[in-house]
């Protein structure tokens, strides 16, 4: 079953204070990912991965192109949807795992963690009870959980951040190097997180410099050069 | 998020005399949505405020609001008793200045139970009550209740007047620059506070800033203002993140990064 479908997607950047030159990035983007399978996708940096990435969340603007999305039993376009659409589509189809966490002050780790589900309406102390077991299984000391997470090292807060992530159940997520910052042992945790969130349906999409970890999560592999704009001669 | 809006604006413009404060603004807002409008100082943003808020008459257009028996009124064409009801329990009015929202020379307790007089509230021990709860939640000590606001520093002014505001349960927040001439400190108590409560309770809430991290933090969607127009609408990471009018780049680009 194709949980997310993108189609012919194409961006450009106009950078209007630097004499309007164009920069573009990407043109005919086209891929599925089945529920259950994770693909990554490949090339050097600069290639267009994040963009991408960001394209698909809708934190990027499209210039044409489709994302689709499945929710409700439908395939739902999220590059053209109303900002509305976007945000009910992030609350219960598509979810995102950024790299750097961006703190909001004086909101403890714990809380940063079991917020997502706070908001879906769960219950605030089994929202932290559940909080606190995804900071144990990625080995985040409890004497940090009561602490905003802004003075946490680089490692720590990547930690908190993928807790954050992974405690929701989104049929599709998204990976932005999760593991950039982690050491070995933490790394086999995320490992075995996308694995289980693979048996339990979910289609991921997801950027991975580390070559053994890709290896070991990803079923397929996109090259982005493959996406390269082909300049007119 | 329900499925019908709050509020509908639709080619709303201001003009003072030949002067252009706002033109041409057209927005829908939702249940629990939090619209950040952005601009620099002159841009028509507080000009706009006002006009939603009905504090200014528009010179065309029209802002129809769902009023809480579901129908539907023109803010405009309301008679007086009706837009008092708005305005002191159905609405608040978050000003950056806390002198401007809070009657400095009555006690605290005053300040958060006159807004519950106004909807008739007549029991002096349940208004004080009332008003010692909602101190707690804007983490006011209970033996201030007896202060004047002459007295609190200005985090605590801002925090009192959230709660003289919040106390009636509006379900519409205009908030003007909330957070402006703040220490840092103090503001990102503010930003935690405002933020937790727009969630708890619901609100939807129209908040002008000129600080995009302000918007990036507590908003879902924003609009850009130049010259009295709204040149660039649309979700607030989207609109921060991949800016697209060459002043909306300006903007992004001018924050200082620490």
């Amino acid at each position: 079953m194709t949980a997310l479908s993108v189609r012919n997607l194409a961006k450009t950047f106009t950078m209007h204070l630097r004499g309007g030159i164009s920069l573009p990035v990407v043109e005919n983007v086209t891929f599925d990912i089945n529920a259950g399978e994770c693909v990554v996708l490949g090339g050097p940096s600069g290639a267009g991965k994040s963009s991408i990435l960001k394209m698909v969340y809708g934190n990027y603007g499209v210039d044409s192109g489709e994302v689709l999305i499945a929710h409700d039993g439908d395939m739902v376009d999220l590059a053209s949807a109303d900002p509305r659409t976007v945000l009910t589509l992030r609350r219960d189809a598509i979810g995102y795992v950024s790299q750097f966490l961006r703190t909001v002050p004086r909101v403890s780790a714990l809380d940063v963690v079991a917020e997502p589900l706070v908001v879906r309406g769960t219950d605030k102390e089994e929202a932290q009870r559940r909080a606190g077991e995804m900071l144990s299984r990625l080995n985040l000391p409890e004497r940090l959980w009561s602490l905003p997470p802004a003075t946490f090292s680089g490692g720590e807060q990547q930690r908190v951040n993928i807790a954050r992530g992974f405690i929701t159940h989104h049929p599709v997520l998204l990976l932005d190097e999760p593991t950039a910052s982690l050491d070995a042992a933490n790394r086999a945790v995320v490992v075995g997180m996308i694995a289980q969130k693979k048996r339990e349906g979910v289609a991921m999409l997801g950027i991975f410099h580390d070559e053994e970890v890709r290896a070991e999560v990803a079923d397929r592999i996109v090259d982005v050069t493959g996406f390269a704009v082909r300049q007119a001669a | 998020m329900s499925d019908e809006p709050l509020l509908r604006v639709s080619n709303l413009t201001k003009y003072y005399g030949s002067r252009l404060g706002c033109a041409d603004v057209n927005f829908e807002l939702y249940p629990g949505e939090v619209l950040a409008i952005v601009g620099e100082s002159g841009s028509g943003k507080t000009t706009l405020l006002n006009t939603l808020s009905a504090n200014l008459e528009p010179t065309s257009g029209e802002a129809l609001y769902r009023m809480r028996d579901e129908s539907w009124r023109n803010i405009y064409e309301l008679s007086e008793a009706e837009r008092r009801f708005l305005t002191r329990t159905d609405w608040g009015f978050v000003h950056q200045n806390p002198a401007d929202g809070l009657r400095m020379t009555v006690s605290a307790g005053a300040n958060v139970g006159e807004r519950l007089m106004a909807v008739g509230d007549r029991h002096y021990g349940k208004i004080r009550d009332t008003a010692l709860d909602w101190l707690g939640r804007v983490e006011i000590a209970a033996d201030r209740i007896d202060d004047q606001p002459r007295s609190f520093s200005g985090g605590m002014r801002q925090r009192l007047q959230i709660a003289r505001n919040l106390v009636t349960g509006p379900r519409l927040v205009f908030m003007d620059e909330p957070t402006g001439g703040l220490d840092v400190s103090v503001q990102a108590r503010l930003l935690d506070l405002l933020r937790q409560l727009v969630g708890e309770l619901g609100l939807s809430a129209i908040v002008v800033t000129h600080d995009l991290a302000v918007a990036r933090l507590l908003s879902h969607r924003m609009m850009v203002m130049k010259d009295g127009h709204v040149i660039e609408a649309g979700l607030t990471d989207r609109v921060l993140d991949d800016p697209r009018e060459p002043y909306t780049q300006l903007l992004v680009s001018s924050i200082l990064q620490v």
